[in-house]
């Protein structure tokens, strides 16, 4: 059981190199592309395999795909999302580390998809080691012929280059990368037009995350169909988790979709249960953005079924007893953690990572930080914790790009579920702990 | 805006800009202004003086304010000096839940700074930042393009002890450079 897609040849000595990707079978699904595949067929694989966007929203990629824009005479590009910032998220790269061929195989077939001569891969500016990673494998595929001129003689010429950002969370909304690969501040853009149809330079681009397109290449090679058989409905194929906080086994796991959420945190095959013999508090299933869930919602639904790791089954509920798969970024609290720093902590991040261009989200997380910062300071009462309600619920929906409900759901899911651990601050916040050191702490030490 | 500093690319700096500013499309040439910035943080002493920002400006023929203004908007980028080795402790989610703040306050002491400041010696700038994708490995700290993960204080303190015993600037090298 849990079958692996993606990391089936990840401890494999040596698998960074060409040569020894090669001999695992590694391009076998580019050249059976080029070979033996239109474009369109690849698409129609794509399409047929259910998959769906790994970097947060869960879009179909095949539908996308098919949205992009084909006039002619005009270039088309495909954009690897490879920024990685959501708070919990570090699963790509863990991919680009360990096997780097495996995205730019899937760069080089989702370009020939799409017909891109050119592709960037967009990485967050933090990873610069991975991005010479990257790059070492990509002069590795240049020297092969697999980027350049005339791929395999397929008559298919491709470049792809890896372009570093400077650190910045909003630059892993797809509109904001663009412009950051414009040379730009990562301010998104107002959609439509979508990039599909007016995207870097004006013209259509796919942005899709690292293990989408790392997913290519397991569905050029056995089908569509055979991926789409993994998983449970419209969850197909496998899924990275990267699995942190108080647990006994943190990393980045491949998960077939539909793993029990339970067995993912008890079982020894995955996060081995919470640290130290405490108990599960809380889980944040799909990294900082998505709602919070108390114990017994992670576990199972409010009908009480078994809650699942799919989209779905995490979704069941609506935000009133579900949260979202998001980026699987698996954040795990045990029996000690304070929730209201821990939103405290989240808020903070919302705030200095809003780009500035909606005033909700660039006024109202400042609010949100400032009045969980009074509650902690023990100078809240039990007004402000229905004015951050308020002010969540005012955010939402409101802005340009999704940072703004990704800055409320945390808010909105932790007094939903924990309202009386708020009152308790209300109560006693002075006596907690010394929050004012902690607070200095995490002064924004803007250089 | 400038210092009596020149400022200047090597000549080798030179054809590593020129190189990047070649792979896009004609006139969109302003893709290159941030790995262009990185270069420039490298080169001078890690961090953008508004010289370092004019000499990438006038490389890639754009007005100093658009260097400025993406220089200023994201976080990697330096509008102040800064120490040899700038420690960037992750204090975001999962690093807070396994000890980040006693990280942070192991450093201050040891180090007799707050974080946001530099050492009188201009050895170490102390920063907290965001998430650094190694939050299965908190706590995690970074310098000049390295993760040191899974911190305890022991780690810390040798980790010090080295950067202060060489005495090395600690930036990610205009060879790592090469293409990006
Ligand atoms: C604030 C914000 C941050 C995001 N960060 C990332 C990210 O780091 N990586 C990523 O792949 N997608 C991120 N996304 C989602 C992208 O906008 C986009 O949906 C995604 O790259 C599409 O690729 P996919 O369909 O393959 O998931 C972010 C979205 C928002 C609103
Ligand atoms: S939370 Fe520190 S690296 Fe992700």
């Amino acid at each position: 059981m849990g079958r692996k897609l993606l990391l089936e040849n990840d401890h494999i000595e040596g698998i960074r190199k060409l040569d020894v990707y090669r001999k695992h079978g590694g391009y076998s699904s580019l050249e059976k592309a080029l070979k033996t595949m239109t474009p369109e067929q690849v698409v129609e694989e794509v399409k047929a395999s259910g998959l769906r966007g790994r970097g947060g929203a869960g879009f179909p990629t095949g539908m996308k795909w098919s949205f992009i824009a084909k006039p002619a005479g005009v270039p088309r590009y495909v954009v690897c999302n490879a920024d990685e910032s959501e708070p919990g998220t570090f699963k790509d790269r863990y991919l680009m580390e360990r096997i780097p061929h495996l995205l730019i195989e899937g760069m080089i077939a989702s370009s020939f998809a799409l017909g891109a001569r050119t592709s960037f891969i967009y990485i967050r500016g933090e990873y610069f080691y991975v991005a010479r990673i990257l790059e070492q494998a990509i002069a590795e595929a240049y020297e092969a012929g697999l980027l350049g001129k005339n791929i395999m003689n397929s008559g298919f010429d491709h470049d792809c280059y890896v372009q570093v950002g400077a650190g910045a969370y909003i630059c892993g909304e797809e509109t904001a990368l663009i412009e950051s690969l414009e040379g730009k501040r990562g301010n998104p853009r107002i959609k439509p037009p979508f990039p599909a149809v007016a995207g870097l330079y004006g013209c259509p681009t796919v942005v899709n995350n690292v293990e989408t397109i790392a997913a290519v290449v397991p569905i050029i090679k056995d089908g569509g169909a055979a991926y789409a058989s993994i998983g449970v409905g419209k969850s197909t194929g496998t899924k990275l988790i990267s699995a942190s906080g108080h647990i006994n086994k943190p990393g980045v796991y491949e998960i077939e979709l539909g793993v029990p959420v339970e067995e993912f945190i008890y079982s020894e095959q995955y996060c081995g249960g919470i640290r130290n013999g405490k108990k599960l508090k809380a889980v944040v299933a799909g990294g900082s953005s998505v709602p919070i869930l108390p114990a017994d919602l992670i576990l199972k639904t409010a009908a009480g079924e078994s809650r699942l790791m799919t989209y779905e089954s995490l979704a069941d509920g609506g935000f009133a007893s579900g949260t979202m798969l998001g980026s699987g970024g698996f954040i795990v609290m045990d029996e000690d953690t304070s929730i209201v720093k821990n939103l405290w902590n989240f808020t903070r991040f919302y705030h200095h990572e809003s780009c500035g261009q909606c005033s909700p989200c660039r006024e109202g997380t400042g609010w949100m930080e400032k009045i969980l910062h009074k509650i902690l300071d023990g100078n809240g009462t039990l007004a402000d914790v229905d004015l951050l309600w308020d002010i969540q619920s005012k955010i939402e929906g409101k802005t340009i790009c999704p940072l703004g409900d990704a800055a409320s759901w945390p808010v909105a899911s932790a007094i939903r579920h924990f309202r009386s651990e708020f009152e308790e601050y209300v109560r006693n916040g002075k006596s907690i702990k010394d929050v004012k050191h902690y607070f200095r702490l995490h002064q924004v030490a803007e250089a | 805006m400038s210092d009596n500093k020149e400022y200047k690319f090597s000549d080798e700096t030179l054809a590593t800009a020129q190189r990047i500013i070649r792979r896009y499309p004609e006139g969109k040439e302003k893709s290159a202004l941030i790995p262009l910035l990185h270069l420039a943080q490298a080169e001078f002493d890690g961090w953008l003086s508004p010289g370092a920002m004019d000499c990438v400006s006038a490389l890639l023929k754009i007005q100093p304010i658009e260097a400025y203004e993406v220089a200023s908007f994201y976080s990697m980028f330096n509008l102040k000096p800064v120490g040899k080795c700038v420690i960037e402790v992750c204090r975001t989610s999962s690093c807070w839940l396994l000890g980040a703040e006693d990280i942070v306050r192991h450093i201050e002491k040891k180090l007799n700074i707050h974080v946001g400041e530099t050492t009188t010696d201009g050895m170490f700038t102390l920063k907290t930042v965001e998430c650094l994708g190694s939050c299965g490995t908190a706590p995690m700290l970074q310098c000049g393009g390295d993760y040191y993960e899974n911190l305890t204080f022991d780690k810390v303190d040798n980790l010090l002890e080295k950067m202060k015993s060489e005495g090395k600037r600690r930036v990610y090298t205009k060879d790592d450079m090469i293409n990006i």
